[in-house]
C-alpha cells in the first residue's frame, strides 16, 4: 500500500509542474510545422479575399451607384439595441436583428456596415426605425427620415443611436 | 507558469485594442470602425480583410491627408497587428509591427511597437529577441505602458531562468491594480526558483490571501495556496500545508487537486480520519477526473491504515467497477476518434455559439471522448492546433462560397453583355448626332459671349436690334430700293424713310445700355441651360462608361482568381486533414495515458482488495476466537 501512496504523491506533485505531455508521434515540431503553413494559408486566403472585396464593389456596386449604410451608438450608451430597419424611398433595404455580442462591439466603439447596395443619383428619403431596451428594462422605438443626396462618388451615410434619456438624438442620420 | 504567461498578455492586448476606439477621439473613418466591429466580435479574419484594403487605399492616394484613415492611421496599423495575432498569424503581426518600428514615427508609437514585437517574440519562445525588442523602449512613457513593459521582462526573465532579475521587477509591481494576483504568484514562484524559499514562502502565501472577486484573480489565488501547500508537503510541513489546501475554493479549477492533496497531507502525518473527509468528498465527484479516481482508491486507503478492513473491501471493489467501466468508456473513445466522430463534433456550429463550448462539447452524449479530454483541450498546443483546425474549417467554407460567387459574377458578365451589346451600337450613333449638336450650340454661345465683351469696349448698337425692329429696318430698306427717283413725290417719300429710320436708331442707341444688360442676362440664364445640358452629356458619358465597364474587363481578374481560390481551397483541404490527423493523434495519447493509468490503478486495487479481504476475514477470525 505504501507503494500507492507514493505513486499518487508523486502524480500530484507532477501535476503541479507539468503540462499534458505527447508522446514522440505528435512532437511540437509538427505542431509549429502545420502551424507555419496555417499561417501561409490564412495570408493567401486574406489576399484573395481583398481582392475579391475590391472585385465585388467594382461589379456590384459602382462608386456612381453606391450607397453605404452604418450604423453605430453613440458614446456611452448602454441601451439594449434589438432591431434596426432601414427603407430608402419607401422600400425596405435593411433588417436586422442583434445579437448580445454584436450589440457588445457597437457599445465598444464598432461601426457596423448594415447595407451596402445601388441608387440613382439625386435625392431620397431614408427611413430608420430601431427597436430595443431602456436601461429600466422598458420598450424603446423610435423612427426618423432623412433626405440623403447621391452624387457622382460613393455615399456613405452614419446613422448613429442613442436610447432614451440621452443627451444625444435617438437616431441622427448624417451623410459621411 | 504557462496559463498565466498565456492570459496576461492576451488580456492586454485585448485593453489596447479596445481603448482604440472607446478611449479616442471620434471615429472619422467608418469602414475603421466597421474592422473594429468585426474584431470585438472575434471575427479578425473579416477584420484583418477590411482594413487591409482600407490601409491599401490610403496608401494608394495621391493625397492621403484628405482620406479619412488619415485620422486613424497608427491606430490602424497597430490594430491590423493586434488583429494579426489574435488570428494566430504570428509571423505577418511582427514583420507589420516592425515596419512601424523602422519608420520615422513618435517616440511614444515605437515605443508602443516595441513592445508588441516583444511580446510575440515572447510568445514564440524567441526570449532574446524578445528582451532586444524591449531594449529600443526608451523615453517617457505611460505609467500603464511602464507596468506592461515590466511585467513582460519579468515573465521573460523568469523564462529564460533570470529569477532573480525576475524578483527585482515583480517587487517593483506589487501593489499595482492591473497585475494584482498575478505578480504576487508569480514574485512567489521566482523566489522559490532562486532559492529564497522563506521569502517565496511568504510572498505565495500573501498572493493566496489577496481580496478577489473576478474569476480570474481567484483562480491564481487558489493556485498560489495549491502550489506552496505542494512546497511544505515536500518538506513535511503537513500541518501547515494542510491549511493551505484548505484555502482553496470548493468549486473551482484547483477544487479537485486540492482536495486530494489536503486528504495526503492528512495521511502524511497519519490522520487517517481526517484525511478521509476531503477523499470521501472528491470520490463523489466526476470520475473522469484524475483527482477523483486517484480518491476511489484513497478513500478505502485510510479505512484500511483505520483498520475498518471489511469497509476497505467494499470500498476496493467499488473503485475496481468503476475503473472497469471507464476503460470501456476510454475503448469507446478512443474508437470513436478513429472514426473521426471528435473532429465532427469539434466543427459543430451550435458549439461555437457559446463562451463555454469546451464544457458544453463534454455534455454531449454522442462525443465520449471528450469526457477525458478537457485537461487536454485547455493545454496550450491543444488549443493552438484546435483553433487553427476551425480556422481552416471556416477558411474552407469561405473558398468554397467565394468559387460559387466567381462562377455566378462569370454569368452575370455574360448577361449584362447579352444586353448592353446590341444596345451599343444604336446608342452611341444617336450620342454621335446630339454631340455635333452640342458642340455647335456651345460655339454659337460663345461667339455671342465674344461679341458682348467687344461691346463692352467699342458700343454697336446694330447688334441689339430686336426682330421686329430688324423687320422693320428690312422694310425700309426694300421701300427705300422701290423709290422711284423720277417720281414727283420721291423726295418726300425718302424723307419719310430717313425719318423713320431715324426713329429706330434713335430707340435702339438710347435703349441700348438696358438691352446690352439684358443681353448678358440672357447669356447667363443660357449658361444655366448649357450647364443642365452639360450634366446631362457627363451623366450619359458615366452611364455609358458603367455599361461597358459592367461587363469588360473582368476576364484575367476573374480566371486568376478562381485559380488561386481552387488552389488555396486543395490545400486547406489537405491541411485541415493534417491537422486533424494531428488532433486526433494527440486526444488517442491522452485517452491512451490514462488508460494506462486506469489500468495500473486496477491491479492496484486488485491486490488492495484481496489484502483488506484477508485482513478483514483475519480480523474476523481473530475476534471470533476471542469471543
Amino acid at each position: 500500500m505504501r507503494a500507492v501512496l507514493s505513486l499518487i504523491g508523486l502524480v500530484v506533485a507532477g501535476w503541479l509542474v507539468s503540462h499534458p505531455v505527447f508522446a514522440v508521434s505528435t512532437t511540437k515540431e509538427q505542431v509549429k510545422g502545420l502551424d507555419e503553413q496555417v499561417q501561409d494559408i490564412k495570408s493567401d486566403v486574406l489576399a484573395i479575399g481583398a481582392e475579391l472585396s475590391r472585385l465585388e464593389e467594382k461589379l456590384l456596386y459602382p462608386s456612381g451607384t453606391q450607397v453605404s449604410l452604418f450604423v453605430s451608438l453613440a458614446k456611452g450608451e448602454k441601451f439594449r439595441l434589438d432591431s434596426v430597419n432601414v427603407r430608402i424611398d419607401g422600400k425596405d433595404v435593411a433588417d436586422h436583428l442583434y445579437t448580445f455580442k454584436e450589440v457588445e462591439a457597437l457599445q465598444k466603439g464598432g461601426v457596423q456596415r448594415v447595407y451596402t447596395g445601388n441608387i440613382p443619383t439625386g435625392e431620397h428619403q431614408l427611413q430608420v426605425t430601431i427597436a430595443g431596451k431602456s436601461e429600466g428594462g422598458g420598450d424603446y422605438r423610435q423612427t426618423s427620415t432623412a433626405t440623403i443626396t447621391k452624387g457622382v462618388g460613393p455615399k456613405l451615410v452614419e446613422i448613429r443611436l442613442a436610447g432614451p434619456g440621452s443627451r444625444n438624438p435617438g437616431i441622427d442620420i448624417k451623410a459621411r | 507558469m504557462t496559463p498565466l504567461r498565456r492570459l496576461l498578455p492576451g488580456c492586454l492586448a485585448l485593453l489596447s485594442c479596445c481603448a482604440t476606439a472607446a478611449a479616442g477621439a471620434e471615429l472619422r473613418d467608418l469602414y475603421f470602425g466597421e474592422a473594429l466591429y468585426h474584431a470585438y466580435q472575434g471575427e479578425y479574419f473579416d477584420a484583418i480583410s477590411r482594413l487591409d484594403v482600407e490601409i491599401g487605399q490610403y496608401r494608394g492616394v495621391d493625397e492621403p491627408q484628405l482620406d479619412t484613415l488619415h485620422f486613424h492611421i497608427n491606430e490602424a496599423e497597430f490594430s491590423v497587428g493586434d488583429f494579426e495575432l489574435y488570428y494566430r498569424m504570428h509571423n505577418r503581426a511582427g514583420r507589420a509591427i516592425r515596419a512601424v518600428l523602422e519608420s520615422n514615427v513618435a517616440p511614444e508609437v515605437r515605443n508602443e511597437a516595441a513592445y508588441r514585437l516583444a511580446r510575440i517574440h515572447f510568445q514564440k519562445g524567441q526570449l532574446i529577441e524578445a528582451l532586444q525588442a524591449l531594449e529600443r523602449i526608451s523615453g517617457a512613457m505611460s505609467e500603464r505602458v511602464r507596468h506592461e513593459v515590466a511585467y513582460l521582462r519579468a515573465q521573460i526573465y523568469m523564462a529564460g531562468g533570470r529569477h532573480s532579475d525576475a524578483v527585482t521587477i515583480l517587487k517593483g509591481l506589487q501593489g499595482v491594480k492591473e497585475f494584482e494576483g498575478f505578480a504576487g504568484y508569480n514574485l512567489g514562484v521566482a523566489l522559490f526558483r532562486a532559492g529564497q524559499q522563506q521569502e517565496g514562502r511568504a510572498q505565495l502565501a500573501r498572493a493566496g490571501q489577496v481580496p478577489a472577486t473576478d474569476p480570474g484573480s481567484l483562480a491564481i489565488r487558489d493556485r498560489s495556496n495549491l502550489v506552496l501547500g505542494t512546497r511544505l508537503m515536500e518538506n513535511n510541513e503537513f500541518g501547515p500545508a494542510r491549511e493551505h489546501f484548505d484555502r482553496v475554493r470548493l468549486r473551482g479549477p484547483f477544487s479537485n487537486r486540492a482536495l486530494l492533496s489536503a486528504g495526503w497531507a492528512d495521511a502524511s502525518a497519519e490522520r487517517y480520519d481526517r484525511a478521509l473527509v476531503p477523499w470521501t468528498m472528491l470520490a463523489e465527484r466526476n470520475v473522469t477526473d484524475k483527482a477523483v479516481q486517484e480518491a476511489l482508491l484513497a478513500v478505502p486507503y485510510a479505512y484500511s491504515k483505520l483498520e475498518v478492513f471489511g469497509k476497505a473491501a467494499l470500498l476496493y471493489g467499488k473503485a475496481l467497477e468503476s475503473f472497469n467501466s471507464e476503460l470501456a468508456k476510454l475503448d469507446a473513445s478512443v474508437r470513436s476518434i478513429r472514426e473521426g466522430k471528435f473532429l465532427r463534433a469539434l466543427v459543430r456550429e451550435e458549439l461555437k455559439q457559446d463562451s463555454d463550448w469546451v464544457i458544453k462539447l463534454r455534455e454531449l452524449p454522442e462525443v465520449p471522448e471528450t469526457y477525458y479530454l478537457i485537461e487536454l483541450m485547455a493545454s496550450h498546443d491543444f488549443q493552438e492546433s484546435l483553433k487553427n483546425y476551425l480556422d481552416l474549417e471556416e477558411l474552407r467554407k469561405k473558398t468554397a462560397a467565394w468559387a460559387d460567387s466567381l462562377v455566378a459574377y462569370e454569368e452575370l458578365i455574360e448577361l449584362r453583355r447579352a444586353y448592353y451589346q446590341p444596345l451599343l451600337p444604336e446608342i452611341d450613333a444617336q450620342f454621335r448626332l446630339l454631340d455635333s449638336q452640342l458642340k455647335l450650340r456651345l460655339e454659337q454661345r460663345a461667339h455671342i459671349d465674344r461679341q458682348l465683351q467687344s461691346m463692352l469696349i467699342m458700343p454697336r448698337a446694330e447688334f441689339l436690334i430686336t426682330a421686329p425692329e430688324r423687320e422693320v429696318r428690312d422694310t425700309l430698306f426694300t421701300i427705300e430700293s422701290r423709290v422711284d427717283p423720277l417720281a414727283p413725290d420721291a423726295a418726300v417719300v425718302r424723307a419719310r424713310i430717313e425719318r423713320l429710320k431715324g426713329a429706330l436708331l434713335w430707340n435702339v442707341e438710347t435703349d441700348y445700355h438696358r438691352r446690352l444688360t439684358e443681353a448678358f442676362t440672357n447669356l447667363r440664364a443660357l449658361d444655366d441651360e448649357i450647364e443642365r445640358l452639360n450634366e446631362i452629356y457627363r451623366s450619359f458619358v458615366r452611364t455609358r462608361q458603367a455599361a461597358t465597364q459592367s461587363y469588360q474587363g473582368y476576364e484575367d481578374t476573374l480566371r486568376i482568381l478562381k485559380i488561386r481560390t481552387r488552389q488555396s481551397h486543395d490545400k486547406i483541404t489537405t491541411l485541415m486533414a493534417r491537422q486533424g490527423k494531428l488532433l486526433e493523434a494527440m486526444a488517442i495519447e491522452e485517452l491512451e495515458a490514462r488508460r494506462q493509468r486506469l489500468e495500473e490503478y486496477q491491479v492496484k486495487a486488485r491486490f488492495a482488495l484481496a489484502d483488506s479481504y484477508d485482513r478483514a476475514t483475519l480480523k474476523q477470525g481473530q475476534e471470533r476466537l476471542k469471543k
